[in-house]
């Protein structure tokens, strides 16, 4: 895109603005209906978007796609750009493919597929579509492999390839993918997706280009990056100037039980801040490492939370600077594992709201559960056919200075919702003892934190089962902000012959052997609590009491026993 | 004449209540608005009946299309209600499928309307084959009674688990229950809605519960009110799929009229479009706070499967899809931050309403922008009570929010307003349209209720319609089509099979089963019906993939009898639907079914359109005044025209307004507005050889 800027009136502008951020949803909608895979299909892992030509900066991004995609994706067209647009040969229906977070972020599950666009046999931006598939090779299906030590164990690596050149499509990279899934059929149907998203959205940018003209929706684009940074400049400067900070842990790495400390330091100076990750654990043997582009795209979203009416694009980051330590955790490199990324950023969203809990506590929510629980149960039926059960689970929402948490809502980095109940029980050998809130989860205060959940899990199948699961806080609670309690943690047991085990990595777990009638039972966290305990109402205790969402002894203990005259 | 003759409409609104009376006798029809009566709306209802009607012996049939089920929903006003439910599944009607509020800032909560201290779990187990691992236990449920009645609950909801899969726990559950429950209000998850999916089901189970003394409650006062003065016909209510189903069942079954009153708009706006020469329509209701698209496709409205009401209040239940965006007369003008202009999603609503109205809003709405446009007139406002509007506040308000920060003079200002809202509702018409693989380029445009006929014209520009088609009452187009909707009932049962592995006769008892239980329910009411229709549809995809199509299956039905349906035929009708839907078939794929979905359907008689219509003239029509008008970025002396004068056959070279009791029609400056023989307007481009 060339800087033949004409100036836009505001009208035009918002009729623009409002024209892309439709397209982008479009491309969303159609690979959700399109997906195989429940990921995308029910949990929207996906996410859709128009990039800048040069400098694969986000200009519009879809509402309904992944938050954590939002500053993601801009990594994932500059891959692209990187190796390919040097060599200058890109053309019109190029597309390219590959999944490999050390470059584009996040982890190898996240497919990405980038377009460029020509109008006019000019390039003017990029389209890029990303998915979660459901299998990519690895250790563990559904690859999230607790125990990975680097890449390789956790699933098929591809770096930026070319999918398609001036729109023939390269068999023999999709054959490469399909040659190397448990499940062929559901990447076929998420790539035939990801695919007609991209085909969908140069349709409709030719529509928009051809009723609007090239140099108006340029100066739109140019003009809503400069919006956004006006934007969050303007939220920067009636904040107090300072320095403020917090520190959080995650449990371990999966491969020694050792905690990991995430450190963050936010300076506001005027209009521009500072996130530092400064004295952040190094990087580790396990998957909990995250690749530079996560990092940056993690403060994106975290800074989106707290300012939800800034727009999605990059102008919203050029007054922010993010420093992170070469050899940390926050930085790892090629070929380090990157499986368990949500942890690590759930865990830097958890401290950056911390710190800016300290500059002001209206602005913040106080910490949700914090971990993805991702959980799979597989085996063979007795037909030898393969089961693989995969799911995340929720946990409760930090309260904040508007009222009470959440129950049981899905994690700040992603909208997914869970699979329901019923058709995980049509699908998988498995029955659901119990699907209910986790009373005394949610932390104590002024307003009380959202409760997690339980969910007990039966093996049905006769030939029994094995069990994963890739979880976090299960050693440092999720945390309450401006004097409110923590959350109870992420508790997980499993039940074999012998009676119900804990594993030794609390929150982490490969292969667990289960016979028919054995269990899985999930507890997991609330959210974090706002204010003092003392000053909530003896009357909305006595209700959560007759509700049987806090027990009476933890009333009594959290909130004193006032409760007990109100109480009927 | 004694014998009942007349069928009446009526549609109550929030403002007001719309009466459509057709004298089937001799085909002539009329209409009345008055005010809607406030708590109680049976006052309203009766009064807007008697404007054309003496005697309410006279009247065959009363069709309701109603908000009552949709606003106790919103505000939250139904029954304290009671859940009885499977042991570990206490609360799933709390923890909904783990979503949100909102995708940012993570604040916001849920109160789901069955709070958890009534939420009673009992031992029974249904596994997903259909297995009873254990069977209901009646003591619990019997002290699950006790308990419930005893803390005041007045309606229950029975929810176990792959209830769809086998009902039996819940079959004895709610024997149980119907023994000991003080009342007819005990709403049963296998009965309301067999179909896979557990929170949709409980969710919408309860939500009938919580609804059922409320809705039953007003149905019945207004049933007794329409008898006290003599009604002795059939009382009939609008479904949210836009059929029509008897009082009793709707008392029963109070969920299915969440959408009732704007599901009766589309049902009208189908048929006036049809006979006007148009099957394929995107209508558009233009109201206070929303703006509501539907789109008509060969004369065949889309449904939707599922809706929330509200975050968490989910309703799945087949009806009209109707798409709303928070863009209406009422929503608010205002500039963020950053310099971008923006309308709604507040809105001023009616109370206090625009800034004209002068009952207390300071901030500029939409119809602020068309009155300092001079397209509304100031001086005799429609809708309302108000003698005047007050143009100069309007402006003002327009200047001090929109005006300054954009550096506009205030006409600009108020057509940049005009231009953005406009934009918003055009992207909900390509919302219904393009998104879903439709081509508006195809299609007319049907705005009805009050505002829409000022917004037509834009839209045309906007999306690449070529016309608009506005109803000779636009403002009563949803009592009217209470009276021409089909009586209609929609069934589904969970099939959850390969299509290989097909039990045939398992699904033709199925379908059978639905066809006996609508014939039923046809024959219940007091209705004649032109003709009965079944039709089926399979919910159908390839294994593993989440998203079903929906297969409409050829089935032969006998006098009544269902005839069986092979394996090959229902895997042909899905090869040919997903090619349609997807582009192509995936090789090798397995095809499943998930859900049967029927509908019995039994045909009303429709009235001649005509009966409304003016008479055709040749008569010069005179304005009825003219007034300064702007458009784009002039004034424009416009001629005003009394819209029910006009004959048909007459064209309106724009730039004109065309103004009724309820309704201002505008006629841009290009365009032109013809009166067909119906009376609607029909606007398009001006043609060069058209003239007054």
């Amino acid at each position: 895109m060339k800087n033949n800027n004409e100036a836009i009136d505001p009208i035009t502008l918002a009729v623009l603005a409002g024209r892309m951020e439709q397209i982008a949803d479009e491309m969303d909608a159609t690979l959700f209906r399109a997906a195989f895979n429940p990921i995308i299909a029910e949990a929207h892992d996906a996410s859709h978007g128009l990039y800048h030509a040069q400098s694969g900066d986000t200009l519009v991004q879809g509402k309904s796609g992944l938050p954590i995609f939002v500053g993601v994706m801009s990594f994932a067209v500059k891959a692209v750009i990187d190796k390919y647009d040097a060599e200058d040969d890109l053309v019109d229906g190029d597309i390219f493919i590959f999944n490999d977070a050390h470059i584009g972020g996040t982890h190898l599950s996240d497919m990405r597929l980038v377009r460029p666009y020509f109008y006019n046999g000019e390039l003017f931006c990029y389209l890029a579509s990303v998915g979660h598939w459901h299998d990519l090779g690895g250790a563990v299906p559904g690859n999230y492999n607790p125990g990975a030590t680097d890449v390789f164990q956790e699933a098929l690596v591809i770096p930026p390839v070319r999918l398609a050149r001036a729109g023939e499509v390269n068999q023999d990279i999709i054959d490469i993918l399909l040659r190397n899934t448990r499940l062929p059929q559901s990447a076929q149907g998420d790539l035939n997706g990801q695919m007609g998203a991209l085909d969908l959205g140069v349709k409709r940018m030719d529509e928009l280009l051809n009723e609007y003209g090239q140099g108006t929706v340029q100066s739109a684009l140019a003009a809503l990056g400069q919006r956004a940074e006006s934007l969050m400049r303007a939220e920067l400067t009636s904040l107090p100037d300072g320095r403020w900070t917090a520190e959080d842990f995650l449990d371990n790495d999966g491969i020694t039980d050792e905690p990991l400390p995430i450190r963050v330091a936010i300076e506001i100076s005027g209009d521009a801040m500072q996130i530092d990750f400064t004295n952040t654990a190094p990087q580790c043997a396990g998957p909990v490492n995250i690749a530079l582009p996560t990092t940056v795209a993690t403060a994106y979203v975290a800074i989106k939370h707290l300012f939800p009416e800034l727009p999605a694009n990059a102008g919203v980051m050029r007054p922010i600077e993010v420093i992170v330590p070469e050899g940390s955790l926050l930085a790892a490199t090629f070929p380090a594992p990157t499986g368990g990324y949500t942890e690590t950023i759930l865990r830097m969203i958890d401290a950056i709201f911390c710190a800016m809990a300290q500059v002001s506590s209206e602005l913040v929510v106080a910490n949700a559960y914090g971990t993805i629980n991702a959980l799979s149960i597989a085996g063979k039926r007795a037909n030898g056919q393969p089961w693989v059960m995969f799911s995340f689970y929720g946990g409760g929402h930090g309260a904040c200075c508007d009222g009470d948490g959440l129950n049981h809502g899905n994690a700040p980095i992603s909208t997914a919702t869970i699979p329901p109940m019923e058709i995980l029980e049509a699908a998988y050998p498995v029955m659901f003892r119990q699907w209910a809130l986790r009373p005394d989860s949610g932390g104590a205060g002024e307003h009380r934190g959202g409760m997690g959940a339980i969910y007990e899990i039966e093996v049905l199948e006769e030939q029994g089962a094995e069990a994963f699961l890739f979880g976090e806080r299960g050693k440092y609670a999720p945390r309450g902000i401006a004097g409110g309690g923590e959350a109870l943690m992420n508790v997980f047991r499993y039940q074999q012959a012998d009676g119900w085990h804990n594993p030794p990595m609390v929150s982490k777990m490969r292969g667990i052997r289960l016979q028919q009638g054995e269990a899985v039972r999930l507890e997991t966290p609330g959210g974090g609590g706002f204010g003092p305990a003392g000053k909530r109402h003896p009357a909305k205790v006595a209700t959560d009491v007759r509700r049987e969402l806090i027990t009476p002894i933890c009333a009594d203990s959290d909130y004193g026993k006032d409760w007990r005259t109100v109480i009927r | 004449m004694s014998d009942p003759h007349k069928s009446v409409g009526v549609d109550v609104g929030g403002t007001f209540t719309d009466v459509f009376v057709l004298n089937e006798d001799d085909g002539t029809a009329q209409v009345a608005k008055v005010p809607t009566t406030r708590p109680d709306q049976s006052g309203g209802f009766l009064h807007g009946i008697k404007q054309h009607i003496d005697r309410l012996s006279d009247i065959a049939v009363v069709v309701h299309g109603t908000t009552a089920g949709t606003n106790a929903l919103l505000e939250r006003k139904g029954a304290k209600t009671g859940v009885i439910t499977t042991e570990g599944l206490r609360d799933v009607l709390e923890m909904r499928r783990r979503d949100r509020p909102h995708t940012w800032g993570l604040r916001g909560n849920f109160e789901p309307i069955a709070t958890r201290q009534h939420r009673i779990e009992v031992p029974e187990r249904t596994l997903a084959d259909g297995t009873i691992r254990t069977a209901v236990n009646l003591e619990s449920v019997r002290t699950a009674v006790q308990q419930l009645l005893a803390s005041g609950c007045e309606s229950v909801a029975i929810l176990f688990a792959n209830a769809y899969a086998n009902p039996a726990n819940e079959i004895s559950a709610a024997s149980v229950v119907r023994k000991l429950w003080p009342n007819p209000h005990v709403a049963v998850s296998s009965e309301i809605l067999p179909e896979i999916r557990e929170f949709e089901r409980f969710s919408t189970t309860a939500l009938n519960a919580y609804l059922q003394p409320e809705v039953s409650g007003y149905f019945h006062r207004l049933e007794q009110a329409l008898s006290q003065d003599g009604f002795a016909g059939e009382f009939m209510i609008v479904q949210s799929n836009g059929g029509v189903m008897t009082v009793d069942n709707a008392c029963r079954t109070p969920i299915r009229t969440a959408l009732s009153g704007p599901a009766a708009g589309v049902i009208a706006a189908a048929y006036i479009a049809q006979n006007a020469g148009f099957n394929n329509v995107i209508t558009g209701d233009v109201g206070g706070t929303s703006f509501d698209v539907s789109l008509i496709s060969d004369g065949q409205s889309m449904l939707s499967a599922q809706t929330s009401i509200d975050f968490g209040m989910v309703i799945r239940t087949p009806m009209i899809e109707i798409t709303t965006i928070g863009a209406g007369g009422g929503s608010i003008a205002w500039v963020d931050k950053g310099g971008l202009l923006n309308i709604g999603p507040e809105s001023a609503g009616s109370d206090p309403g625009p800034v004209a109205y002068g009952l207390g809003n300071e901030r500029p709405t939409v119809t602020d922008a068309n009155v300092v446009l001079g397209r509304i007139d100031s001086s005799s406002p429609i809708g309302g009570n108000l003698k005047a509007l007050d143009r100069e506040a309007a402006a003002l308000a327009i200047d001090r929010h929109v005006g300054q920060q954009l550096e506009l003079d205030t006409s600009a200002a108020a057509e940049a307003i005009l231009r953005v809202a406009n934009s918003r509702m055009a992207g909900a018409l390509r919302l219904v349209s393009i998104e879903r693989g439709f081509d508006p380029k195809q299609f007319v445009f049907m705005p009805f209720g009050g505002g829409g006929g000022l917004h037509a014209g834009a839209m045309l520009a906007e999306v690449g319609i070529a016309r608009a088609l506005i109803p000779r009452y636009p403002g009563v187009t949803s009592a009217m089509g209470c009276v021409i909707a089909d009586m209609r009932q929609d069934f589904v049962q969970t099939v959850n099979t390969t299509v290989d592995g097909l039990d045939e006769n398992r699904l033709t008892l199925f379908m059978q089963a639905h066809v006996d239980d609508g014939g039923k329910l046809l024959d219940a009411s007091n209705t004649r019906f032109d003709s009965r229709d079944v039709s089926f549809e399979l919910d159908m995809s390839y294994a593993g993939q989440t998203h079903t199509v929906a297969v409409p299956v050829p089935v032969q039905v006998n006098n009544g009898c269902v005839l069986p349906l092979s394996r090959e035929v229902i895997a042909d009708a899905f090869d040919k639907t997903y090619k349609r839907s997807f582009g192509r078939l995936l090789p090798n794929g397995v095809r499943r079914i998930i859900n049967l979905r029927s509908a019995v359907t039994g045909k009303r008689p429709k009235f001649d359109l005509r009966t409304l219509a003016p008479d055709a003239g040749t008569k010069v029509v005179k304005p009825k005044a003219k007034r300064q008008v702007h458009f784009d970025t002039q004034w424009f002396e416009t001629a005003i025209y009394n819209r029910l004068e006009l004959p048909a056959g007459l064209i309106v070279v724009g730039p004109a307004i065309l103004e009724q009791p309820d309704t201002t029609v505008l006629i841009e400056p290009g365009l032109q507005g013809r009166i067909d023989e119906y009376g609607n307007t029909v606007i398009e481009a001006l043609e060069r050889s058209g003239g007054e």
